[in-house]
């Protein structure tokens, strides 16, 4: 999907992306010679056909996690699945520290993508040498990986 | 309106990438595959005709014989594999390489949907479920994409993929392959299966497939009929096998010997 501002014959260029929670996304694009924007809004069905195909609309912010697509859309996956490892967002060396609030708003996401998410946190914090993940860091790495519903 | 531009028409960088995307998972199986020796699909266009029951004996008979062997259960509303191998659900260690498969009996890799749903549950997902059709197939194929792909296999002589009844499986196959697999065809002996197992093998020769054989099931009791050797002699393929109702090790070891 492209879009094209029919007036300057120019490909208009991908702005932002939002989920509002209702089924439904929302993403802008901008005309890069005068600057009109435009919003896609696309229905939960659209919506879900793109996520069916795991492809992030506005391109990646996090490499593809291992079952990213069945971690994230099946919602009759066992509570034990998976066993992550020690050296991927737990608490082995190297790794950043959760506070007691991020480890208890973790704890409410399912456990059947609870590791994927965990191990994104982590990697984040990592990246950027933060020594504990707390909620506000959680807020900023969804703000800026576009982690909406994690 | 003056004419103006259409899709293949605009060629600047677009930041979403969604082919780039596409190309990356299909990379993705690519690498994960190359330790792969070679991909057999194990199929028939007809139900209850005891491929999973082939495919887990046979890869239990290769295994055997000294090969590496994977099981990829690919029937995916209806898993029976992690079963047929004694392997039971305990929990997949995970880490960003993947998820390690499961060993079942005389060791053979496996992995399934059975591993990662709730005991009984069907494979349901999250989202509207009104006109549900439109999106469920793509989210199957993402499924079967990440069995391929996210699964640390490591070095396999030879991977085995257990389709559901129908074609729709294979065909998602070939496109997350980028190439056809090879096919073996489980029958039994009716003409109703032959039928069936016709149009299932007609396909995959158009769609470029090497027809390995057919392995005749439940042969000797209660079906009749030479739906094998009909079809062996229609599709220029051998007959690889007929597995009586009640086979013995050397059936499969035999089995083995011919894939």
């Amino acid at each position: 999907m492209k879009f094209l501002c029919v007036d300057c014959d120019k490909q208009m260029a991908f702005e932002e992306r939002q989920l509002p929670g209702d089924g439904t996304l929302a993403a802008t694009f901008k005309c890069p010679t005068c600057g009109r924007v435009v919003a896609m809004l696309t229905n939960p069905m659209e919506t879900q056909l793109v996520s069916s195909l795991g492809v992030e609309i506005g391109g990646r912010t996090v490499p593809e996690q291992p079952f990213e697509t069945v971690r994230k859309m099946v919602s009759t996956g066992r509570e034990d699945a998976f066993e992550e490892g020690t050296g991927d967002g737990g608490r082995g060396k190297g790794t950043p520290a959760w506070s007691m609030d991020a480890e208890a708003r973790l704890a409410r996401v399912p456990n059947f993508v609870r590791g994927m998410v965990k191990r994104i946190y982590a990697d984040y914090a990592r990246e950027r040498g933060i020594a504990e993940i707390t909620p506000a860091v959680m807020d900023m790495a969804r703000a800026e990986l576009g982690l909406e519903g994690m | 309106m003056a004419p103006f531009r259409t899709y293949h028409d605009l060629t600047e960088a677009d930041r979403s990438g969604l082919p780039e995307q596409i190309g990356a998972q299909r990379r993705r199986v690519a690498e994960r595959l190359a330790g792969v020796g070679r991909v057999i699909a194990v199929m028939s266009g007809k139900g209850g005709v005891g491929k999973s029951y082939v495919t887990a004996h046979l890869a239990r008979a290769l295994s055997r014989a000294g090969r590496g062997v994977g099981v990829l259960d690919a029937d995916l509303n209806g898993p029976t594999i992690p079963r047929l191998l004694g392997i039971d659900h305990s929990p997949r260690p995970t880490s960003q390489a993947g998820i390690a498969p499961a060993t079942g009996l005389d060791g053979v890799q496996c992995i399934s949907m059975a591993m990662l749903l709730e005991d009984g549950a069907p494979l349901a997902f999250k989202g509207p479920a009104a006109e549900s059709f439109v999106w469920r197939g793509a989210m199957e194929a993402s499924a079967l994409r990440e069995l391929l792909g996210d699964v640390v296999w490591g070095s396999l002589d030879t991977l085995l993929l257990d389709l559901p009844p129908g074609m729709q499986r294979y065909i998602e196959l070939c496109d997350i392959l980028g190439a056809p697999p090879a096919v073996l065809t489980v029958t039994i002996p009716t003409a109703e299966s032959g039928d069936a197992v016709r149009r299932a093998m007609r396909a995959a020769v158009e769609r470029g497939s090497r027809l390995l054989g057919i392995v005749e099931n439940m042969t000797g009791q209660g079906f009749e009929g030479t739906a094998g050797d009909d079809l062996a002699r229609e599709f220029s393929v051998p007959v690889l096998a007929r597995i009586p109702w009640h086979p013995t090790p050397d059936t499969w070891d035999r089995l083995g010997g011919q894939v």
